[in-house]
């Protein structure tokens, strides 16, 4: 696209680079896709606007500080996301289908377009749909396992939920303003300095990943400072939660790994805008140094993507085996070294980039051994269900399916470690195969058992299981059509990133792969159906209880969804799995003689409102309108010292109000006879030996 | 590890007026060494940039030490094992770096 536009080097006064010129209308892909979304957007906000709902939702959501609520927030647009990196997926499947060059010439994609796609699908994929389903998973879950009422920084986390969200809206504008990065999603110089990709592409990636990046840094101290001093009385660490440990690493990680990124955008952003030169070929700098800094960053990334995931599996695993996990001791530790060890394997990502002998073989190795605690985990939840009375709930599905897919991933990537194998495979479609099938089967497989576990926490009813139970065979059957014959292709030579290809034998594995596509296709539309099924049928779903799963952990204690404050008492802890020990010991569900008043936060306009001003930040940056770029900074700084002078952020829930909501929830529970009650007494006897 | 930490104010240690003044002369005094060697000239590249190094790593140590108050009695027990894990970070960090780059160079004769 860029190709036959004209380059504004000139900018504007007012306009920066954006011109008319600067909108894709010869695009029909495009241009379809814009309608679309502009009419649904235009029926969305006319259809809040009819039902007046606006104030509702800026009181209630935009404006929140409630954990769970910024959780849900997070899932929906992750949700939303994950359905515009699949469509970029399909067309580049069908794309590989259809472009080998005897046939039928080069597709339907033309190369520039093409390359957008793939960057923009590996961009979304992990920064706007992984990391935010998981960032969700974390806000609904963690405070709750852990007894607390909030997070340690609830302004902060609406802030951080903002500023996500702000690079989500950068990276989809960049679809119908100008175009997007076409360099692969981790944006290598010297193809993403100014002098190869001249034009917008590669500043939208740098701003929506900025100013996302930042947002996610700031959700990771959150969250370690909320775990470390904010357990209930009695948690001690080794009492902890396995997805609360899980999530802690991973948000260690976050805060440790996070500035790397931020300071390698900062300075190619420097490189691109004011002609520096930390990673251009000349003048001193070295691009290499860029692959270094990013991998360094990237490695500790996929850890983050997936030590939140194992920790969804355990909790998951222990529930619906009715036994208590399998060497709690040895699952945390293995978590922790994996902390530890993912900063130790960043050159495997660039084996073949010309380090020597000595250096391949240390990072190699260290790549092995980082297995092993992963492989510790795996024999964790074997053990757990060995004898368990394993229950085949959908989350359950999700869990043996990961098991399966997840083994075969990881084995693929022992092989990639070993640095003479690399130097065959690296670069091919066996790298994306592999990478895929951890991904997918590893973390996307946790964050969907997660979603269906804490559905009915999060929400008040729960997912229907059947068609749960579908979408999960589906995504296993649609994900191993799709990606084992990639491994294949990647034998036979076959690289990554083709827009087109002349050997035809490709072309049937490709069709292969292009058919898994759709198979998933149908099982994220499953899983679409599954929802609205699901929130259309919710009265007889609804969970009275709050402990739809017979679970063991605290966050079961609470009603679903709890009320704003999660708990009117907090519970003292004495057991690793303290709800089953509650339940053992018949203390569950008994409602107490006295509340106490509780402090929490008020709702914020601060967050959404520095949000909104960082996108316009990030817009102007990238079209150079200096003016609005000085305007955006100012807001988000006005509206944060205007934050920081107001003194009225917290208040008190008062004991009637209290009593009113916990006395309406014991009321339910009596009202349905609680199921979990006759639960208690069937199963506390087999239980607890 | 500090198993009763629940909702207790850590980390709010508070410094005496002595101790800050005491860590803004360091921090004044590390801060004027290097300006100096480098505006003076005298020393020599190599021993210029070591001892610019020393007084960065110096720097480090005063601010921690007597502004943000790190020490090994127990409440600042998570600070400290925080703070030494992030050190650990930075060294495999620089280290690899400088080692994985050296490598390149020598190998892709990126310096000639």
């Amino acid at each position: 696209m860029s190709s036959n536009r004209t380059i504004v080097t000139e900018p504007d006064p007012i306009f920066g680079r954006l011109t008319l010129d600067s909108i894709p209308y010869e695009d029909p892909i495009i241009m379809t896709t814009f309608t679309v979304v502009a009419i649904g957007g235009l029926g969305l906000i006319g259809s809040i606007l009819y039902f007046g709902k606006l104030k509702y939702l800026w009181d209630e959501w935009l404006t929140s500080v409630d954990h769970k609520k910024i959780g849900i927030m997070y899932v929906i647009v992750a949700m939303i996301m994950l359905f515009r990196g699949f469509s970029d997926a399909l067309l580049m499947r069908s794309q590989q289908a259809v472009a080998v060059a005897s046939e039928s010439g080069a597709g339907y994609l033309p190369p520039e377009h093409y390359d957008q796609i793939f960057t923009a699908h590996g961009v979304i994929m992990i920064f706007f749909v992984a990391m935010p389903l998981i960032v969700g998973l974390m806000n609904i879950v963690v405070p709750l396992q852990i007894g607390a009422r909030d997070v340690a920084f609830p302004f902060l986390n609406s802030l951080s939920f903002w500023l996500f969200v702000s690079g989500a809206l950068l990276m989809n504008i960049s679809l119908f303003v100008g175009e997007f990065a076409a360099t692969g999603w981790l944006a290598y110089p010297p193809l993403s300095g100014i002098e190869y990709s001249p034009w917008v592409g590669v500043d939208y990636w740098l701003w929506a990943l900025q100013i996302s990046g930042i947002g996610t840094l700031l959700t990771g101290i959150n969250f370690v400072v909320t775990i470390l001093r904010m357990r209930a009385p009695g948690m001690t660490l080794m009492k902890m939660p396995v997805f609360t440990w899980t999530s802690f690493c991973a948000n260690v990680l976050i805060v440790v790994a996070f500035p790397i990124l931020t300071v390698s955008i900062t300075l190619l952003t420097l490189d691109r805008y004011i002609g520096t030169h930390f990673f251009t070929g000349d003048m001193g700098g070295n691009q290499m140094m860029y692959v270094n800094l990013i991998w360094a960053w990237g490695h500790p990334e996929v850890y983050i993507l997936i030590l939140p995931a194992f920790g969804v599996f355990s909790e998951v695993t222990a529930t619906f085996s009715r036994k208590r996990l399998f060497g709690y001791d040895s699952l945390v530790w293995a978590t922790v070294c994996i902390m530890l060890m993912s900063f130790l394997v960043w050159l495997h990502h660039f084996f073949t980039m010309g380090a020597g002998a000595n250096v391949n073989a240390f990072f190699g190795i260290a790549t092995m051994i980082i297995s092993i605690p992963t492989g510790v985990k795996i024999f964790n939840w074997l053990f757990t269900m060995y004898k368990g009375r394993v229950e085949y709930s959908a989350s359950m599905w999700w869990t043996i399916s990961f098991l399966l897919t997840f083994t075969i991933g990881g084995m693929t990537g022992v092989m990639l470690a070993i640095p003479a194998a690399d130097f065959v495979l690296h670069n091919s479609l066996f790298l994306v195969a592999h990478f895929h099938n951890v991904i997918i089967g590893g973390s996307l497989f946790g964050y969907f058992a997660g979603i269906t576990y804490w559905w009915p926490k999060a929400t008040g009813f729960t997912l229907n299981e059947n068609l749960g139970k579908w979408a999960c065979g589906l995504w296993t059957v649609g994900f191993f059509m799709a990606f084992m014959p990639l491994y294949v292709l990647g034998f036979m030579g076959m690289t990554r990133r083709l827009n087109y290809y002349d050997n035809p034998v490709w072309n049937n594995w490709l069709l292969v792969a292009g058919a898994g596509a759709i198979i998933v296709l149908c099982a994220i539309g499953v899983q679409f159906y599954q929802m609205f099924a699901s929130i259309r049928d919710q009265k007889s779903n609804r969970d009275w209880t709050g402990d739809p799963w017979n679970a063991r952990t605290l966050e079961w204690s609470t009603s679903s969804p709890p009320p704003f404050y999660n708990f009117a008492l907090l519970p003292e802890v004495r057991d690793r799995d303290h709800w089953t020990d509650m339940k053992e010991l018949g203390l569950a569900y008994k409602k107490p003689t006295k509340y106490q008043r509780v402090h929490m936060p008020k709702n914020t306009w601060a967050g959404v409102v520095i949000g909104g001003a960082s996108l316009v930040l990030g817009f102007a940056m990238v079209w150079w309108i200096w003016w609005l770029a000085i305007l955006g900074s100012a807001a988000m700084l006005g509206a944060w010292v205007i934050y920081a002078f107001e003194d009225n952020k917290d208040y008190y829930v008062e004991v009637d109000e209290i009593e009113a909501i916990e006395g309406k929830r014991y009321a339910d529970l009596d009202r349905v006879n609680t199921k979990a009650i006759n639960y208690q007494e069937s199963d506390a006897t087999t239980i607890s030996v | 590890m500090n198993t009763n930490d629940t909702h207790s104010p850590g980390g709010a240690a508070a410094g005496s007026l002595s101790e800050y003044l005491l860590g803004l002369s360091l921090s004044v005094i590390l801060t004027a060494v290097p300006f100096a060697v480098v505006m003076s000239g005298t020393l020599g590249e190599t021993l210029s940039i070591i001892l610019i190094l020393l007084c960065a790593i110096g720097q480090v140590m005063v601010q921690l030490v007597f502004f943000l108050h790190m020490n090994t009695s127990s409440q600042q027990m998570w600070n400290s094992v925080s703070g030494i894990f992030v050190v650990l970070l930075v060294v495999i960090l620089i280290v690899g770096s400088l080692w994985i780059m050296q490598h390149l160079n020598h190998n892709m004769l990126m310096g000639h």
